[in-house]
Parts: structure tokens; C-alpha cells; sequence
């Protein structure tokens, strides 16, 4: 494959910009794509300006899903807001839970026992297997290929069966609590996982098949939109967005969390930063989703799945609040008042499938957040949209949006 | 087809004949329309259209729930569908070009189904091919008139009056208008082959599918073949060369403010156009109905040989269809302006060094080998 190295600088873009502003006498027609469009993933609302096919100017207006999430955390307990965090990357809502978990545990210098560490790396990967699946297959989709995302969304289903044998949810889990998770693994769930980890690899192959080596894709994708390493990092990129621009930093791997240096695993990088290689990274990342996934599987510690020495926090078991008054008194607390955490601080950014997603939570005592604030990779994602496409074509678009792989209810929170 | 020498009955009859070749395309364009979806669900794994049923047939033991499983009354139900729904017109919309569009995408299909003949029959010791109206320029009429069915998708485009559905018309039109180019080039050698020295009926598509009758002109003229198939795919806007409506960044093209009958309209005479296409592919490339290359056809040359004909015809047309639908479902679709470059930069030269060549082979194997 010959692919040619094609850089766009900022003097590149500078002269675009210049060219633009010499035709201003043309007409140029404005377009707006969304909220509401199939291109859009979402509710994005994209305001174009196109001068024949090339887009000219591209404004993208968010905040078609803003529900105040951060606000409404400050007037519910720890607990109460993990349903909230679901609805972030709804998509690949586990990985949410565990991120919002860690960062009051943080605060709170709780810690939680090997096993309950080891069942949140193993939801965490099965929402990455679950938002990279979207994102490779909802690609496929932008570009025409209508059946790797049948392909994907068989396998992904899967993967959404054992969420819900885990979880209870498909969509929305809500699985982790301040301190653990909500419940112990589901009896032979491991034999299911390690299951459908023998047929992700064969469907991932079969979606490689169809689209790594397809001159069409190929053509559609190589060299379009590239972002360069500094830019990557200059608009906040973060996760496959960002490693596919060459940087070499994956949270699991560089500050690892939740036991992930247990684990071992490669973090693939692209060379070019196009769609192409974005493409790529998310479909490496799967693979090596289901290498952490069948580690976890066979090295899945006995033991305690929550902090049992935490007993303001997670709530004791149902068996001995109907028979033991101190479990009954530490119940009623959790429920009326919430768990409750010392005064402090922390910030935490976990390796989201999308990206980095971190929480800032300021606590003042009791079981309700002073503050709550999110760091969405997603916002960051289309941060650099106007400039990505910025004298490409208008079908590009469908393209680069697809690469970018953002979610707007994270985006917009 | 002449039976009788009586003028009305005669009209009559071919009228009858003409109103039975319609209705049977029609039926196989709908339930091309099927055949699409069933395709899509097993390239894709899923069960595809399944439930619709007609309450008594679907009691026949057997047959009724092997109907209902192949998605037989699918048909009735899409197209019930489009019929009783609510038809909006957008006030928007230019209304007389916005009813008139439809119409125009689907009536110049229909008007190339007459020239195109499907089998022969043998009467009497005449041969005539079994086709409504046997036009010695049949095939410059279905590249002429199957053009037309443009002004559908660019009036249609226009009277919308919405962007998406403008762009649409412009791609529509810049697309068809290229590969009409490479499609016309890569024809003439098949008509120059067709041609008898001395003749001028290479452009009669019986001519045509006698030109073929030991070497179809796919293995003969591979590459005009391949050239025609692409302009065909870009013709029929087929991915991966759906320019007109890639739903991705299009919304639908030109039928994005279109709903009930009139989408209808347009949904039908894509399929209508993919039949056709297939139709066209096989009478001049693959041989028409002629049996094999280098066999001769084992069917006698009577009623039955003409059925024979008939069922071999359309037997080879399904499966030009179903290659349309099978890289439907497999491709990408390409971009804008790689389609334009594909047609003016690969096919058109490609098909005019092609005719050339073929314009220089073919006197030379009319003089030595013949």
C-alpha cells in the first residue's frame, strides 16, 4: 500500500483561510446539518458553509442534550448520581461507573478489595468491546458499509448479553457503587465471558476483512483529516483520537487505575493521524480489549467484591439489616442521608473508550458532593472540528465525524 | 409478433402482450425490491422480512408458511403502505414540478422495457424476438430515452426546494451525464461487432444477441464489459456509486421530501432501472438467451425452444441482479469526486482506446476468420 504522506500545517490552513476570503464575491451556501441528521451521530448540529462541495466554514453547535448533570449531582447523594454517569457515554456506561466510582474514592482515600478491582476491569473492557464496535461499525456505516455494521452490532450484542447477565442493564448499568459494585459476578459468567471472547475475535476479523484492505475505504479515508501530534494534544485530544495521531499515552497503561498494571496489554499508535489510521487504532484496540478481557478471566481473584471495612459508604448485606441492629442503623443512614465521605478533593481521569473522562469532586463532608465536575473527551473531540474540516468535501465529513467517535451525552452532559 | 392478419385483432393482441410484458417486469421489479432485503439479511445474518402474512393463504399447510418465511406478502404490505399513507406535499415545494417528478422518474424506464426483447419465438419458420415493439435502433432508444429518467431525480431535487435535496439533484446530474458518456463508447464495439459487413443492424438488439450466439461478448470484449457494468452501477446510482442518495451526508437526495406514493414513485423506478440494467448487461454482454459460449442450445426450435429462451433470459438476469444487490451490501461507497474521476479519468479513456482497438480487431476478424 502505497500511502502518501500528506501534512496540513497551520500555514496550510492559514492559506486555505486566505483563499476563502478572496472568494467571499461567490455564493456560498449555508447548510445545516442537524440536530437531527443521519450523519450526525447524536444530537449535533453542525452549521456549514460550502462553497460547491468544499466546506468553508463548519460550526458546530452543541447542547442539544445539556441536562446540568454536574448541577444535579450537588443536590443528590454519591450513589444516587451513578445512574446519571451512565448517561454520559451511554454507550459504554460501565466504564462511566467505575470512573465516577474511583474518583470519590479517591477523595474519600477509600480502597477496594482485588476482586472488586478485577470485576471493573472486566466491565470496563466490555464497554470498550461495546463503544469500539459502535465506533468501527458506525464508521463502516458513514462510509457506505452497511453490513460491517450488522457485523458489528451482532457481536456487540454479545457483549451487551453479558452486561446484562452482569449488570441487569444493557444500556444503562449503573453497576458500580462508592466502595464496590452493586453485586457479586453471576454464577459461570466468566465461562460466558471467555465465550464470547473466542467469537469477538473471529467477528472482529471478519469486519478487518471487509474494510482494512478495501481500496474504496481506503480511498475514502487515507489522508483525510489528518491531525497532527501537536494539534492532538494543543485541543485536548484524548484516548484512539489521540493515539492515532502518533502520542503514545493510554491512562490504563501510564497511571493505572483499578488494577490495571495486573494486566498486560499494547497500546496501539498510528503514524498519520487520518481517518484511516484512527480507524485503525480502534480496531487494534479492540483485540487487545479481549486479550485484557481473557487475562481478567483467568486471574479473577477470590474474596471480598466491596470494602467491607467502609461501613458508613456501602451499604450492608440485606441478610443482616433484618437482623442486626447496627446493620439496620448503618442502612438507614446510607439510604436517608448517603455514604458518608471526610471533606477533600480529587480529580480522576480514566481511560474511557472515547477517551480520557475524568470527575472533579469536591466534597465538604456528609453524602452529597460539593461540586461535581466532568471532563467529557467528547467535548474535546469536536473542539477541533473546525479546523479538521476546513476545505475538505462535504461527504468527507460523514467520514470524519464517524473517525472522530464522539458521543453527544457526554459531549453536552 | 404477427398472428393474424386482421389489423384489430392484431392490435388487440399486441396490446394484450405489451400489458402482460409490463405487468410481469413490474412484478419482478417489486419483488426485486424484496430480493434486496432478503440478500441484505443473509449477507448480514439476520432473519430479514418474515412476518407479513395474508390471513388464508398463510393457512395452506405447508406452502403458506414457506411464503411467509421467504417474505412473499412483504410486497403487498410496503406497497399498502405507501398507498394509504398520508401524502404531504411541503409547502415549500414547487407543487407542479414536485408531482411531475416522480412521474418523470418512472416513466422513461417503462418506455425502454418495450424495445428490450427477453427470448425468441420461432413461428412458422420466421424467428422474431419476443419484445413489444422490435425497433431496428432499439439500442440507441434505451440509451436515449433511459437517460431521461434523470429529469425525475433533478426536478425532483429542485422542486424540493432543500438543500440536500439540491445537492442531490446536481450529483445526480453530474454523475449520469459522465458515465452516459462511457456507456455510449462502450457499447459501439459490441454494435460494430453486431453489424454484418454491408448491414446496418448492429444497433437492432436481436442483431445484437445473434452476434453472440458462439462467444458472448464478456469473454470477447472483456473490457467494454467492465466499463458498461460500472457506468451501469453508476447509472442505476447503485453502491458504491450512490452519489445521489448517499443517506449519510444526503439525507435521501432528492427524494428526502418525498413520502407515500410519490417516494413510492422513486423507490420503484430505482428498481425498475436495476432490472433493466441487468436486462441490458445480459443481452449485450452475456449472451442474451443463447445457451452457453461454444454450445450450441439444446432447445428445439419451436414453442418450447421459446420458453426455453425465455427462462434462460431471465435466469441470467436474476443473476446480474443479484450481483447489483450483492455489492451493494459488501462496499463502501466511494466520494463525490472520486466518482467523476473514475468516469472521466479511468473509464472514458479506458473505453475509447477500447474502441479503437476493437474498431481495428474486428474488420480484421470479419476478413480472415469468417
Amino acid at each position: 500500500m502505497a500511502l502518501q504522506k500528506q501534512e496540513i500545517t497551520l500555514g496550510d490552513i492559514a492559506l486555505r483561510n486566505a483563499e476563502a476570503e478572496s472568494e467571499l464575491s461567490g455564493d456560498r451556501m449555508v447548510f445545516s446539518a442537524g440536530p437531527s441528521h443521519p450523519m450526525t451521530h447524536g444530537v449535533l448540529r453542525l452549521v456549514l458553509e460550502l462553497d460547491g462541495d468544499t466546506i468553508t466554514k463548519c460550526d458546530p453547535v452543541i447542547g442539544y442534550l445539556h441536562r446540568g448533570s454536574e448541577k444535579i449531582a450537588e443536590s443528590m447523594t454519591y450513589n444516587q448520581f451513578v445512574p446519571y454517569t451512565d448517561r454520559f457515554d451511554y454507550i459504554a456506561s460501565p466504564a462511566n461507573n467505575v470512573a465516577y466510582a474511583i474518583a470519590v474514592e479517591k477523595m474519600a482515600g477509600l480502597t477496594v478489595p482485588e476482586r472488586c478491582e478485577a470485576i471493573r476491569v472486566l466491565s470496563c473492557e466490555l464497554a470498550r468491546l461495546a463503544s469500539h464496535l459502535v465506533g468501527v461499525g458506525v464508521y463502516g456505516m458513514d462510509a457506505g458499509a452497511l453490513t460491517v455494521f450488522m457485523y458489528a452490532y451482532t457481536l456487540r450484542e454479545k457483549v451487551l448479553s453479558l452486561l446484562e447477565a452482569l449488570t441487569g442493564g444493557r444500556l444503562t448499568t449503573s453497576y458500580t457503587r462508592i466502595g464496590g459494585v452493586a453485586r457479586d459476578l453471576p454464577e459461570g459468567f466468566l465461562g460466558h465471558v471467555s465465550k464470547v471472547c473466542d467469537d469477538a475475535l473471529f467477528d472482529i476479523d471478519e469486519m478487518d476483512k471487509l474494510l482494512t484492505r478495501n481500496k474504496i475505504f481506503i480511498d475514502r479515508t487515507d489522508g483525510v483529516a489528518v491531525i497532527t501530534k501537536e494539534d492532538a494534544l494543543a485541543y485536548g485530544l484524548s484516548g484512539a483520537n489521540l493515539r492515532a495521531s502518533g502520542v503514545d499515552s493510554d491512562l490504563r497503561r501510564d497511571n493505572p487505575y483499578s488494577g490495571y498494571e495486573k494486566y498486560d496489554f499494547e497500546v496501539p499508535i498510528g503514524t498519520k493521524g487520518d481517518c484511516y489510521d484512527r480507524y485503525l487504532v480502534r480496531l487494534e484496540e479492540l483485540r487487545q480489549s479481549v486479550g485484557i478481557l481473557r487475562q481478567v478471566v483467568d486471574t479473577m481473584p477470590e474474596g471480598d467484591w466491596y470494602n467491607k471495612e467502609a461501613k458508613k459508604v456501602f451499604l450492608p448485606p440485606k441478610q443482616k439489616v433484618l437482623t442486626s441492629m447496627e446493620e439496620l442503623i448503618q442502612n438507614f443512614m446510607i439510604t436517608t442521608q448517603g455514604p458518608q465521605l471526610p471533606e477533600g478533593e480529587a480529580y480522576f481521569e480514566a481511560e474511557n473508550p472515547k477517551g480520557a473522562l475524568g470527575f472533579f469532586v469536591v466534597s465538604k463532608g456528609g453524602g452529597v458532593p460539593y461540586r461535581l465536575r466532568v471532563r467529557g473527551p467528547s467535548f474535546s473531540s469536536l473542539s477541533i472540528l473546525p479546523k479538521l474540516t476546513l476545505g475538505h468535501m462535504f461527504p468527507d465529513l460523514t467520514v470524519i465525524l464517524g473517525s472522530l467517535d464522539f458521543i453527544m451525552g457526554e459531549c453536552d452532559r | 409478433m404477427l398472428l393474424t392478419d386482421n389489423m384489430w385483432l392484431q392490435l388487440l393482441l399486441d396490446l394484450v402482450f405489451a400489458g402482460v410484458v409490463l405487468g410481469v417486469i413490474m412484478g419482478i421489479a417489486g419483488y426485486t425490491v424484496l430480493a434486496e432485503r432478503k440478500v441484505a439479511s443473509w449477507i448480514q445474518e439476520r432473519p430479514g422480512p418474515n412476518r407479513a402474512s395474508i390471513p388464508f393463504i398463510v393457512a395452506i399447510p405447508v406452502i403458506g408458511r414457506f411464503l411467509q418465511r421467504i417474505g412473499f406478502f412483504q410486497l403487498i404490505a410496503d406497497g399498502a403502505k405507501f398507498l394509504f399513507k398520508e401524502e404531504p406535499t411541503p409547502r415549500h415545494t414547487h407543487r407542479f414540478y414536485y408531482v411531475l417528478a416522480p412521474m418523470l422518474a418512472l416513466i422513461p424506464p417503462v418506455i425502454v422495457i418495450s424495445v428490450l426483447p427477453f427470448g425468441v419465438w420461432w413461428y412458422e419458420g420466421q424467428v422474431r424476438p419476443l419484445a413489444i415493439a422490435n425497433v431496428d435502433i432499439g439500442l440507441l432508444l434505451v440509451l436515449a430515452i433511459g437517460s431521461l429518467g434523470l429529469y425525475g431525480s433533478v426536478l425532483g431535487g429542485w422542486a424540493s426546494n432543500n438543500k440536500f435535496s439540491y445537492m442531490g439533484a446536481i450529483r445526480a446530474g453530474a454523475q449520469l451525464i459522465s458515465y452516459e458518456l462511457a456507456m455510449g463508447l462502450a457499447v459501439l464495439p459490441v454494435v460494430i461487432w453486431a453489424a454484418m459487413p454491408g448491414t446496418t443492424g448492429g444497433l437492432n438488439m436481436m442483431s445484437i444477441v445473434e452476434s453472440q450466439g458462439t462467444l458472448w461478448n464478456v469473454i470477447w470484449q472483456p473490457v467494454a464489459a467492465l466499463v458498461f457494468l460500472v457506468a451501469l452501477f453508476a447509472e442505476t446510482g447503485r453502491l458504491p456509486f450512490d452519489m445521489v442518495e448517499s443517506e449519510t451526508d444526503l439525507v435521501s437526495g432528492p427524494s428526502t421530501e418525498y413520502g407515500a406514493f410519490k417516494f413510492g414513485l422513486f423507490y420503484f423506478a430505482e428498481y425498475i432501472n436495476l432490472v433493466i440494467g441487468s436486462a441490458l448487461f445480459t443481452l449485450l454482454f452475456l449472451g442474451g438467451w443463447n445457451f452457453l459460449p461454444f454450445v450450441p442450445a439444446p432447445w428445439p426450435e419451436n414453442f418450447f425452444g421459446s420458453v426455453c429462451t425465455v427462462v434462460w433470459f431471465t435466469l441470467k438476469t436474476f443473476g446480474m441482479i443479484f450481483f447489483f444487490l450483492w455489492m451493494r451490501w459488501t462496499l463502501p461507497r466511494f466520494r463525490y469526486d472520486q466518482v467523476m474521476r473514475i468516469g472521466w479519468g479511468m473509464l472514458v479513456p479506458l473505453a475509447v482506446v477500447n474502441l479503437i482497438a476493437y474498431a481495428l480487431i474486428i474488420p480484421l476478424v470479419d476478413k480472415f476468420l469468417k
